[in-house]
């Protein structure tokens, strides 16, 4: 009993390091309506200068000069202004041509950021695997570990502890400031937002901004666990289900998107073989080991069945259909 | 509206440069070089080409190249993607003077060489990985596998565990798991596993973790709940270094975790750092820059400003550079070899193939290079491309890695049987006759 | 002055229906036909035929594939990878099982199976609608992938579960395996390709195009002038899965020779697939060809000019040549976000006005 209380936990802040991906992709799309296909990459590349400024690596040599290296407090700030930076850019140089285009040429337009991104990203600061030593708490939590025989992960609940004051600080953005609510306007009619004066442009930019240093939490978070490299841009399509689950425009949805799916992977790749092999017993032999490595497509079955009873999302808009 | 046309034309035009590129040029010894400095594998693969590039360059600056005749490297990025390989062979196979060997560094992208080999009579080293079952030199002439296959290091990992146990009869009622990258690659050992299990009567369970494997939290909750006595780890990138955090998270006996030599390197446990101490990984040559060679490397490539990545200098000596060292300097024996059995400076690969065939460096020949006690003395024979398959074990210290073990040699019983299989399995579905040895 | 349709007089309902109603067309396509079947297997040779050729081919038959179901259709899908496995898969299970059976038949029966495959995941099409439809084809993707590892039937029980082709004939002519003559190869895939292209450029231009497009553009209104969207959506992931499935199977057997679920079918190729036809243009066989050209050639070309044109390092070269890619493609969307066929059709425009612009 205790096991399957520990798979839920795990699963549970497995998922939420989904949902801290997850996050960005809604942040943008609520705004602007672009599938952001480049969140995971913007994850690596935030994670990327934030080791390089950390350990002081002069951009496209490849090599280190301690004495440029920066102690924590500076490097991330200055690391959420690159990524502010990037969102200027972004702006300038594709949305502001692509207004109004349909949302499969934004997405293809998204996906050729990914490409700029990983070419400059590995060009800027190496391919190598990254230690990134932000003195994260590493390892099992001990005291639950040791009187208990409990497994919980403390990088996990310090992923779960910014996600929750990520989403608090965002919800508290959208609902109470002056931008927060521009940004609505934006969200619900680009057209109409411009008519009353709010500039497109701006939003953009602080929405681009707010994704980047959404990114920076996750690759944060995912670099602690494997160092940073190249495959921290793969956890997107670990972020995709959840999104697609909780809707594309719900801040709430992707934290419960990445439960549902971080809890329900888990349960199914940890016990679902012993259970189909004990099921068949005596009718057909299945090996139990056949039902591992589920996880990839097991989310987005999970995902699917979800849909079938809400096809927008659990917390997405409801799709209204006029001829 | 010009301007794009033109675009449009100048990209096609550059796709017809490479035909147009194909002058004669004085004999060189070519050696293409399928790297990966990009993509998701790029970490392992960047100290690999490494020392495979500063080898054969190092013997161009040392030595004027090999018994006088320079040789000439042909990089190609391949990203470790199967269908990049095809062009890369395509496009390396006749630079220069014509390729010589290919070492393809993908287990995918050797599995679609192993056809092309006999019909472009160029021979290919999959040095420990690729195809097992082309160990059989009479139904895969063309193809190398020394200095061991999978299957073998399996089977001497399954050895060493029984040394720890206390003798091979220990092993009965152990619990002994694989993690394993869920392709070709990390599915090689399990039937070997499987059949030593029966043997041995240890308890044997296969763990897939898909890729990248960035997530394996679910694979590790199973491993706690089952509390196996051993775990194997068959991965690669980013799959190794989380599979060691989460050892440490859970606790798991570091000493008590064996990776294949792919799953051994400074980048795999860099992430755990000292908490990785005592985590084992398959070896068949030593770490460290503590050679001739590579002081050679250093003074001639590095010192000189001549080496191709010069901001590799504090990493020569790293697992696997050193691997790829390695794989240059039996290739660069075997040219050796293949000039003085045709007698003559120019080679071809079909010579190459007969230099590889004839490969033999012992010890005494390794001291000869600066590279005494580097790594195993290799013999290869017609029937046997596979070389001596004796693994031993290396331990990372927090530091470094440093080999602990003897070299344990593969269970051939279990194995010969598989490999004759597999290979007779692909003579008969390809209509080959094995050669006679 | 070249290109016009002035003094162009139909004189029966044949000729009003031809495929191509210009003579200039006509005879364009003749010519490249000429061309592909007579002047390129001249300087044909590996390189070519492996490189460029045949991936160029096969890349542009599951564009085509892919085309009908998301340009003509409307229905995004990212489980192409998947549905290229399938098809590559079955044609290893056929070839290895029939030995007799003539490599024709064996994509016919590759390309029906992922049909019926593509039918299964298709079936949650009416209920979710537009981006949410990614779920279903990327459950696809990820399941079928899994399945070929997991299931040692499909890899006939090998050690590793890669897949290894065997050398088959097509009437008489040997097309698989390095043994095979890169022309024979070439020519057989560019045969099927044009085959399979002229049946869809009829299938778009038809009933069923038309209906399709009608879904696509609206799929309520369509249900109200009496389309019954269900069906016409399903046919869609029919078609187009029996073009993916022929073309994995072609990637298998001709163009690889060996596979691997994971790395040979990957995600991966599911994002390349479509961003042929984006690029490329959706709704337009044309654009399934312009964009193929372009995602497999252009990276190709640029390293080319890169390595051996200006002398950079190898990952220098990739380093930029991934970097340009991305550019190339934002700056083509930016310029026509309807892809390279729209821009073929501006020229069309123009060419028929000129010289007189107005």
């Amino acid at each position: 009993m205790l096991f399957v209380l520990e798979t839920v936990i795990s699963g549970a802040l497995a998922g939420i390091m989904y949902s801290l991906v997850a996050l960005g992709f809604v942040l943008i799309f609520k705004a602007s309506g672009v599938f952001n296909f480049s969140q995971g990459v913007m994850a690596l590349f935030a994670a990327l200068t934030l080791v390089g400024l950390l350990s002081g690596t002069i951009p496209f040599t490849n090599t280190d000069n301690p004495a440029l290296a920066l102690p924590v407090w500076a490097a991330i700030p200055l690391t959420i202004f690159v990524m502010f930076i990037v969102a200027v850019l972004i702006e300038k140089f594709i949305l502001r041509h692509l207004v109004n285009q349909e949302h499969i040429i934004l997405f293809m337009a998204m996906v050729g950021l990914t490409y700029v991104f990983e070419g400059v990203g590995d060009m800027m600061w190496g391919s190598d695997v990254k230690v990134l030593d932000l003195g994260l708490p590493q390892g099992a939590w001990d005291w639950l570990f040791d009187t208990h025989d409990l497994y919980v992960e403390k990088i996990e609940m310090v992923a779960a502890a910014t996600a929750a004051v990520l989403v608090t600080v965002l919800a508290v953005f959208f609902q109470k400031t002056r931008i927060g609510r521009a940004l609505r306007a934006v969200a619900d009619d680009h057209q109409a937002a411009l008519s009353v004066g709010i500039s497109l442009r701006n939003i953009w930019i602080i929405v681009w901004s707010a994704a980047g240093i959404v990114a920076l939490a996750a690759g944060v978070m995912w670099g602690a666990k494997s160092g940073v490299q190249f495959s921290l841009s793969l956890i997107a399509l670990k972020a995709l289900p959840v999104l697609i689950l909780g809707g594309f425009t719900s801040i709430p949805g992707a934290i419960v998107g990445g439960l549902i799916i971080g809890i329900g992977e888990k349960l199914v790749e940890v016990f679902s073989g012993e259970l189909i092999a004990a099921a068949f017993a005596g009718l057909i032999e299945i090996d139990p080991g056949v039902f591992s490595a589920t996880e990839n497509w097991f989310a987005y079955v999970l995902a699917l069945f979800f849909l079938m009873f809400r096809p927008q999302g659990l917390f997405g808009e409801k799709i209204i259909e006029r001829v | 509206m010009k301007l794009r046309n033109w675009i449009l034309a100048a990209a096609a035009a550059v796709v017809a440069l490479p035909l147009a590129a194909g002058s004669a040029r004085a004999y060189e010894l070519t050696i293409p070089s399928m790297d990966y400095r990009t993509g998701p594998y790029a970490p392992n693969g960047i100290p690999f080409a490494n020392g495979w590039t500063d080898y054969f360059t190092m013997l161009n600056e040392r030595d004027g190249g090999i018994n006088g005749v320079k040789i000439k490297m042909v990089p190609c990025e391949t990203a470790y993607n199967t269908k990049k390989g095809v062009e890369c062979y395509e496009k390396t196979k006749k630079a220069g003077s014509g390729a010589l060997v290919y070492q393809p560094l993908s287990t995918g992208i050797t599995y679609q060489l192993i056809p092309k080999a006999s019909v472009d009579k160029i021979p290919i080293h999959s040095m420990g990985y690729g195809r097992t079952s082309a160990a059989n030199g009479k139904v895969f002439k063309w193809v190398f596998n020394f200095p061991a296959t999978y299957w073998s290091q399996a089977s001497a990992l399954v050895k060493y565990i029984g040394e720890k146990e206390g003798g091979m009869d220990k092993l009965k009622g152990k619990k002994i798991h694989l993690v394993y990258h869920n392709s070709a690659y990390g599915k090689e050992p399990i039937r070997t596993l499987e059949k030593l299990s029966e043997k041995h009567g240890f308890a044997f369970k296969a763990l897939a973790v898909d890729h990248p494997g960035q997530e394996q939290k679910a694979t590790w909750l199973k491993i706690r709940r089952d509390k196996p006595d051993w775990i194997l780890l068959w991965g690669w990138g980013v799959m190794n270094q989380v599979a060691i955090k989460e050892a440490v998270s859970i606790r798991f006996p570091m000493d008590r975790f064996i990776g294949v030599w792919w799953s051994g390197s400074e980048n795999d446990v860099k992430p755990s750092g000292m908490a990785a101490k005592g985590y084992l990984s398959g070896a068949f040559h030593q770490p460290g820059k503590n050679f001739q060679a590579h002081r050679d490397i250093l003074k001639y490539l590095y010192d000189a400003g001549k080496a191709p990545h010069p901001d590799f200098k504090d990493r020569v000596g790293e697992v696997l550079y050193n691997r790829g060292l390695v794989a240059a300097m039996w290739n660069s024996e075997a040219i050796r070899n293949a000039m003085k059995i045709h007698g003559t400076k120019e080679i071809t690969g079909a010579m190459m193939r007969d230099g590889l065939e004839a490969l033999d460096v012992d010890e005494a020949r390794l001291k000869e290079l600066g590279l005494g006690g580097f790594t195993i003395p290799v013999k290869i024979t017609c029937a046997n491309h596979e070389g001596p398959g004796i693994v031993a074990v290396q331990q990372w210290d927090g530091k470094k890695w440093s080999i602990v073990s003897k070299f344990y040699e593969p269970d051939m019983a279990v194995i010969q049987p598989l490999i004759d299989e597999d290979s007779m399995k692909y003579a008969k579905e390809n209509n080959i006759t094995p050669r006679t040895c | 002055m070249l290109y016009r349709e002035s003094g162009l007089f139909k004189t029966s309902y044949a000729a009003d229906q031809v495929i191509f109603p210009i003579p200039q067309d006509r005879w364009g396509i003749l010519a490249i036909l000429a061309i592909a079947f007579v002047g390129v297997p001249l300087i044909m040779d590996d390189y070519w035929a492996n490189a460029v050729f045949i991936p160029f081919l096969i890349y542009s038959l599951a564009a085509l594939g892919l085309n009908i179901l998301t340009g003509y259709c409307g229905q995004l899908s990212l489980g192409t990878g998947g549905f290229l496995a399938v098809g590559g898969y079955s044609s290893y299970k056929l070839m290895t099982s029939f030995p007799e059976l003539d490599m024709l038949l064996v994509l016919g029966g590759a390309g029906a199976t992922t049909a019926l495959v593509g039918l299964l995941f298709g079936l949650p099409c009416l209920r979710i609608k537009g981006f949410y439809l990614v779920v279903a084809t990327l459950a696809a993707q990820f399941f079928i992938i899994w399945l070929f590892y997991k299931v040692p039937w499909f890899y006939n029980y090998n050690a590793t579960g890669q897949i290894s082709v065997v050398p088959r004939e097509a009437l008489g002519f040997l097309v698989t395996t390095q043994r095979a003559d890169p022309v024979v190869r070439y020519l057989f895939v560019l045969s099927i390709v044009v085959v399979f292209a002229l049946a869809a450029k009829n299938m778009v231009r038809g009933r069923f195009g038309r209906m399709w497009m009608a879904i696509r553009d609206m799929d309520i209104a369509a249900e109200l002038i009496g389309i019954r969207p269900y069906m016409m959506k399903l046919t869609a992931f029919a078609v187009s899965s029996f073009y993916i499935g022929v073309a994995g199977a072609l990637i298998f057997a001709v163009w690889l020779g060996a596979a691997e679920s994971g790395e040979t079918y990957g995600i991966d190729e599911s994002f390349l697939v479509l961003f042929m036809i984006i690029v490329g243009g959706l709704g337009s066989v044309l654009g399934s060809f312009l964009g193929a050209a372009f995602i497999v050639l252009m990276p190709i070309g640029l390293k080319n000019l890169l390595v051996d044109g200006f002398g950079m390092t190898a990952v220098l070269a990739k380093h930029i040549e991934i970097t340009a890619f991305g550019v190339l493609i934002i700056f083509f969307l930016i310029v026509e976000p309807h892809g390279l066929a729209r821009l073929w059709q501006i020229i069309k425009e123009k060419l028929r006005l000129w010289p007189y612009p107005h």
